[in-house]
């Protein structure tokens, strides 16, 4: 006997709505909450496959499903979720990626998997799973047709989107050990997960076929154990795959029928915790006078804003300039430089000192044609140098 | 653009659920229209020690969007709830604690900050955590012949000229937080704000009729 009073093999109760737009699902597994949402986007494929389209699995493990998920993703349970749904879901082949192919060695369709996970009370691959794979079936991508070098995507209202070619429909079905392979639990909660000494998790179609397999925590399983979880995964995936079609078929008749679907309308209403109001309207009939009354009693702002210059000490120009410059070197770095258009002369001076600076390495003093002392140099006395000419 | 004319002002229709998830110790979803969001809160917990500080609680604000990894947008929309946040918790009660509030996009039609800003409320109400008052979020938008909009949808949002959002408190109805884009003119601006002012009355109403359902004993 659990602590639920689930017995060893039963499932907690799987509940799946659909959100708004095509791709977007919801699986309540007991109390763990998990969100998947699908999108496409046309981008060049990779290279060593050229025809197929892409397919990518994301796993976030937000914050709120547990204190413990942080927001840098790289945890090892998140690493290890990413891993086991990419397996089961992109090794399968359960998505036709050839049909997403627009045109071959250029453009192609990426699918984008995003699962939420939003919280956390075990088993959350089982979940993230029947909810990657729900979502994939419920999406419908955008209508393409090429006409030569052309492409033309429709949006929907143009043109109806077309579903995504789904082979098969891979779920996972995890089972924990506890004392050494003696004790086996099907779906196992979150506090059962933390005692838990081994999980083999097994990914299955409802045709019998195994996806993928796998065993974590270093228990030694017996070959009849691995054959029994087997069957029984098979009985669950069978019941899950018709749960999961009956909640596809009623959102296609409900969309069918034009009614409003979403995350709002499966709001509950009978629960206590929940409330909804329709349209209310906001009155507005003193708004004006208000607005003026403040208008009035508001200070009115300064006009005239101060000038953008600032003071700074003289940067004046030094004498005749004999250098040959481009005007077109390094605009100021400093930021005490005078701004306005009238500074333009002062501010080719100070190019052209920099330049002076520039040429002069060896000596501290730049010579022109007076001599002029403008550096800072700690020197008390100032040496003059014959300029090479 | 002086006067805006102002007609028709209506808000989609709302909702909310709260305590819908169990592990966090507060969580809320609110809904706007099509526009619905997850919050959830934990604290006060244990803070780092490169976090805390002396006297008060750490608020940390994280914003998820539904599809890829969180960016500026997200960023400078977790600035806006946090401040938000801070402006109304009694944050000194809880010194060298953490608190956490995680939101999650569930749809976007439009709005999107100021269900940001309820459902940050409703969650904050339902872990319990003590606040001076509590605060709502309404969004207006200017259209282009100069009509203004409460609680736009997406497609609103985008034909707009201007699009602002404020956080109000319940207490004098003060703003919190201006969030704007767009040019508009003082007297628009003033007339958004009064506006606002106006629409929190009837989300305020709404906190009150949801909290009430939760403790009444018949339903």
């Amino acid at each position: 006997m659990r602590l639920d009073g689930r017995q060893t093999y039963d499932y907690r109760t799987i509940k799946v709505t659909f959100g708004t737009d095509y791709g977007c699902c919801f699986v309540d597994l007991g109390k763990t909450r998990v969100m998947a949402q699908v999108s496409c986007e046309i981008v060049a494929p990779k290279e060593s496959r050229p025809n197929e389209g892409i397919v990518f699995f994301n796993i976030e493990l937000s914050p709120m499903a547990s204190p413990t998920f942080e927001q840098g993703r790289q945890s090892e349970l998140s690493v290890k979720l990413n891993r086991q749904l990419e397996r089961c879901l992109r090794n399968s082949k359960c998505i036709d990626t050839e049909s997403l192919c627009v045109v071959s060695g250029e453009k192609v369709w990426q699918i984008r998997v995003d699962v939420h996970v939003l919280n956390h009370d075990g088993n959350l691959m089982d979940a993230s799973s029947i909810a990657a794979i729900t979502a994939l079936c419920h999406f419908r991508r955008p209508d393409v047709s090429t006409q030569g070098d052309e492409i033309t995507v429709y949006s929907p209202e143009e043109r109806d989107p077309i579903p995504l070619s789904v082979y098969h429909m891979p779920i996972c079905v995890s089972f924990s050990f506890f004392q050494q392979g003696t004790y086996l639990l099907v779906d196992p909660c979150e506090r059962e997960e933390r005692v838990m000494d081994g999980l083999l998790m097994i990914a299955m179609n409802k045709h019998r076929e195994i996806c993928s397999i796998q065993s974590s925590g270093g228990i030694m399983l017996l070959k009849e154990q691995v054959m029994r979880c087997s069957k029984i995964a098979s009985v669950k995936v069978s019941e899950i795959t018709e749960l999961v079609g009956k909640a596809l078929e009623n959102d296609r008749k409900a969309r069918k029928a034009g009614e409003k679907c979403g995350f709002a309308e499966s709001l509950p209403q009978e629960r206590i915790t929940a409330l909804k109001t329709d349209k209310t309207p906001v009155e507005a009939m003193d708004v004006t006078e208000k607005v003026d009354d403040i208008i009035q009693k508001a200070e009115v702002p300064p006009l005239s804003v101060p000038s953008p210059s600032l003071p700074v000490p003289g940067v004046g120009q030094v004498g005749q300039n004999t250098w040959g410059l481009d005007e077109e070197e390094e605009e100021e770095e400093e930021g005490e430089e005078d701004r306005d258009s009238s500074g333009e002369e002062e501010e080719k001076g100070t190019k052209t000192q920099k330049e002076k600076d520039k040429g002069s390495q060896t000596a501290d003093l730049i010579i022109i044609d007076e001599v002029v002392e403008l550096s800072d140099s700690e020197e008390e006395e100032v040496v003059i140098l014959h300029p090479d000419t | 653009m002086e006067a805006c004319s102002i007609s028709n002002l209506k808000l989609r229709e709302f909702g909310c659920e709260q305590s819908l998830l169990s592990r966090p110790d507060g969580s809320a979803s609110f809904i706007q229209g099509d526009t619905s969001v997850c919050a959830g809160v934990y604290g006060p917990a244990e803070v780092k020690v490169s976090k805390e500080i002396y006297d008060r609680a750490t608020l940390e604000v994280l914003i998820q969007p539904k599809v890829g990894l969180a960016g500026v947008r997200e960023r400078s929309q977790e600035q806006c709830v946090r401040e938000t946040c801070e402006a109304s918790l009694l944050l000194s009660l809880h010194p060298r604690s953490s608190l956490t509030l995680v939101l999650q996009v569930i749809h976007d039609d439009g709005s999107l900050l100021s269900c940001f800003l309820n459902a940050a409320c409703m969650a904050l109400m339902d872990a319990g955590l003590p606040m001076s008052c509590l605060f709502c979020g309404v969004t207006c938008a200017i259209s282009a012949d100069g009509q203004i909009v409460t609680d736009p949808t997406a497609a609103q949002e985008k034909e707009s000229r201007a699009l602002m959002t404020f956080a109000i408190d319940s207490t004098e109805r003060n703003i919190l937080m201006s969030s704007t884009k767009g040019s508009f003119s003082v007297h628009e601006l003033q007339q958004c704000i009064v506006v606002s002012q106006k629409a929190s009355e009837k989300m305020f109403q709404f906190y009150r009729d949801s909290v009430k359902r939760r403790y009444s004993k018949y339903l």
